[in-house]
């Protein structure tokens, strides 16, 4: 089952963020969906470390961000699609008071 | 999986089986501490449990540290223990507790007599009993027979993607040949507590669940804090998570795929007439929430990790996993599993699934895992309110 590694992963087709598997710098990078196994390309427009996330598609503040398919916080700014998501423009919807 | 494997441990007198065999010079309070670490010098081989608690706690809160000293005494992994405490009513309830099992226990208290008479007097027992343990053989046994727990830490997002997901292979299995399993982190299911609930065997489990969740989230929301750097962590932010919920998901994703057929109080032991996976209200700190697995009679416990927590327990066995590559590679001396290749697509789930099992077994069968040989003893009690 060897294949290239991927440089991004996506819990599920349809998440609109994906995770880098290393530390990146921006440009085209490929990946996969853990769950379907579809490979896809994406851009990404900031250096980020290993682990951490960018977005696969525009957001509008408030706009739901989805991972495992489940929405896991809210966009707290405007996101372009492959921008870096982190504390600075995502926020819990659950524990509102838990932001930057 | 591959052939079955040969599992060897310690039956205890009311037919638990174990995979550790100590001795435990458990102090009853704070106070009893500088006793208890001294018999363990004067007895090498022998292991001192310190804490920071036990004195005018009260109510639940008291119940709690009494439940949780007497199931660290109970767990299978521990042959013999004695008891010291300041004075003797309390430390007879907890050796009392613990006599139940039919294990050797003895209790000293310290009032009117001091520590170093107390220290002679324990040290003679505690020497006695070390020896016998020490005569005490292994016998097959199988996963059947023993409960595991499942808790991660310093998470980030390789953990859902990776170590969460294997560990959850071992959790099915485990529940597959007839084990019981604990996974808990009450406050760390929010934003997915609903998955959870759907997997509740029956409405009476899931009403008890859900009744727990709110309980505990109640106290946390009612404070209105910010929790970020709390919960998420610092260590979970710097790995990437973002929210309780991002981080919730991963969590649950260690959680296999079988139904769950109770929920435990903090330190609880489950029905042993009915196996399977156990939800355990507990904090998501890794010591305190270990401490009370064990308590509830977990003898061995699987840790995913990402950034790199490195708690161990002093009667379990705490194994560590991470799919973090730098994580791996920097603190070997920590992690006992590397499922990295996971993520770069080297071997499947299955894989990861069987290379687990294989720590496991040897685990099972004596071998010391990474947090055992770095001398990582947490232990760690939870407190319900503050003290009278």
């Amino acid at each position: 089952m060897a294949i290239t590694p991927p440089q991004f992963l996506l819990h599920h087709d349809g998440d609109n963020v994906a995770v880098v598997m290393e530390d990146m710098q921006p440009g085209i990078l490929h990946g996969r969906s853990v769950k379907e196994g579809t490979e896809s390309t994406a851009l990404l427009n900031h250096a980020i470390p290993l682990g951490h996330k960018f977005a696969l598609t525009d957001l509008a503040e408030g706009d739901a961000i989805i991972k495992y398919g489940i929405k896991v916080g809210l966009a707290s700014a405007a996101i372009k699609k492959g921008d870096y998501i982190h504390t600075h423009n995502m926020r819990s919807y659950r524990w509102e008071a838990s932001r930057a | 999986m591959g052939s079955k494997p040969r599992l060897m441990g310690y039956r205890r007198e009311n037919g638990t089986m174990g995979i550790r065999n100590h001795v435990i010079i458990l102090p009853l309070d704070d106070l009893s501490n500088a006793a208890a670490e001294a018999v363990a010098k004067v007895i090498p081989g022998t292991l001192a449990l310190p804490h920071a608690f036990g004195r005018l706690q009260f109510g639940e809160d008291l119940q709690l540290t009494f439940d949780t000293l007497i199931g660290t005494g109970v767990n299978a992994n521990v042959a013999a223990v004695v008891v010291i405490g300041i004075e003797p009513k309390w430390t007879q309830k907890v050796a009392d507790g613990i006599a139940k099992t039919g294990k050797p226990v003895a209790a000293f208290s310290i009032e009117g007599k001091g520590d170093l008479q107390i220290i002679q007097e324990a040290s003679r027992v505690a020497a006695m009993f070390l020896q016998d343990a020490s005569g005490l053989e292994r016998e097959p046994t199988q996963m059947g027979e023993m409960i595991m727990s499942v808790k991660c830490g310093e998470s980030d997002t390789t953990s859902g993607l990776g170590s969460c997901p294997t560990t959850s292979q071992a959790v099915d299995r485990w529940v597959a040949a007839g084990g019981s399993v604990f996974f808990g982190e009450t406050s760390e299911l929010t934003g997915g507590e609903h998955l959870i609930a759907q997997r509740c065997i029956d409405d009476a489990c899931r009403d008890l669940f859900q009744l727990t969740y709110d309980n505990y989230i109640k106290v946390i929301e009612a404070t209105g804090a910010n929790l970020l750097g709390s919960q998420p962590t610092q260590g979970n932010i710097a790995g990437g998570l973002t929210t309780i919920e991002e981080k919730a998901l991963g969590n649950i994703a260690k959680t296999g795929s079988v139904p769950v057929v109770g929920v435990l109080k903090p330190a609880q032991a489950p029905d042993p007439k009915n196996p399977g996976l156990y939800f355990m209200d507990s904090s998501s700190a890794a010591a305190e929430c270990v401490t009370l697995m064990a308590a509830g009679g977990a003898v061995i416990h699987l840790f995913p990790t990402g950034q790199g927590n490195v708690i161990g327990n002093p009667i379990i066995p705490v194994l560590k996993l991470t799919a973090n590559i730098k994580t791996a590679k920097s603190m070997t001396e920590h992690i006992d599993l590397d499922v990295s290749g996971l993520l770069r697509y080297e071997y499947d789930l299955t894989v990861a699934g069987d290379m687990m099992m294989d720590v496991i077994y040897d685990t099972v069968n004596g071998r010391l895992c990474k947090a055992e040989v770095m001398g990582h003893r947490e232990f760690t009690f939870t407190k319900l309110y503050i003290s009278a």
